[in-house]
């Protein structure tokens, strides 16, 4: 039996969906920012997988371009819920509502 | 064969890593359930072949993100267990219906076609020489641009590690 594209695109959706459903479920922000983790390694390997399909390398040039921007993204968030922490002693998106006037 | 074999081990450790980071109160656990699924993905990068992106995702994403994500859950505060509890009406009743819908989404439209092109009869090679050929040539404008957004990150970083602990003037109320 072989293993297609579509198997790993099937893959990739269902820890899309589970990435998805922990940014909706969760409260604390490094959990959610994990799920955006998640999500974005989902699409890496439908990526990957469609690049393979389709004999083409620019596929793994996006995977790698996905990288930078989620290490210079994690950097920043990291940093601001480092920032909030400090001032809130917490990192639960439930105290944060503080913005609003 | 192997690719089989490969596919349903690994597939059910990222699937099971991803629910436990999902489901687990305690992010350490959660922190290393997603690594877990971070390193299977990597296989299945080997087994897609592109080598060059399994052992950076093996080294930026499990090695380096991953550890930074520990670091500052250490930092944060371990023993606190997230309250689980939810506070607005029907949220988790719709998150987990959304999620549910978009499954079936995807089975629908997978049972009639995933993809449509032919499958190449080459393999893309994967290796450092060949990714390195793609990004200093076609790529070579976004890969610079790349630096320009790692700079504006750790000078971002910098700056808001910067805090200022003012002590607070008397009569000025916090928040």
């Amino acid at each position: 039996m072989e293993v297609t594209a579509g198997w790993y695109l099937a893959l990739g959706a269902v820890l899309f969906v589970i990435g998805a459903s922990g940014m909706l479920l969760r409260r604390n922000a490094l959990v959610m920012f994990m799920s955006i983790e998640l999500m974005l390694n989902a699409v890496n390997l439908t990526f990957v997988a469609i690049g393979r399909h389709v004999g083409d390398l620019n596929g793994q040039v996006a995977v790698f371009f996905v990288m930078v921007v989620a290490a210079a993204e994690v950097v920043v968030g990291l940093a601001i819920v480092i920032a909030v922490f400090r001032r809130r002693e917490s990192a639960s998106v439930d105290d944060l509502a503080m913005l609003k006037g | 064969m192997v690719e089989l074999v490969l596919f349903i081990l690994f597939g059910i450790i990222a699937v099971a890593g991803g629910l436990a980071m999902v489901l687990h109160p305690n992010p350490v656990h959660g922190a290393l359930g997603l690594m877990a699924t971070m390193l299977s993905l990597a296989v299945f990068y080997v087994v897609n072949s592109g080598h060059f992106i399994a052992a950076v995702q093996v080294v930026v994403y499990a090695g380096a993100v991953m550890t930074l994500f520990l670091f500052v859950i250490m930092l944060i505060g371990v023993d606190k267990s997230e309250n689980l509890e939810e506070r607005l009406p029907l949220q988790r009743q719709f998150a987990i219906g959304l999620g549910v819908a978009f499954l079936v989404l995807i089975a629908l439209i997978g049972g009639n076609a995933w993809i449509t092109a032919p499958k190449a009869a080459v393999e893309p090679n994967g290796s450092v020489e060949a990714i390195a050929d793609l990004l200093f040539t076609e790529w070579l404008l976004p890969f610079e641009v790349t630096t320009l957004l790692l700079i504006i990150a750790s000078v971002g970083a910098v700056a808001l590690a910067q805090f200022d602990p003012r002590p607070r003037r008397d009569g000025e109320e916090e928040q």
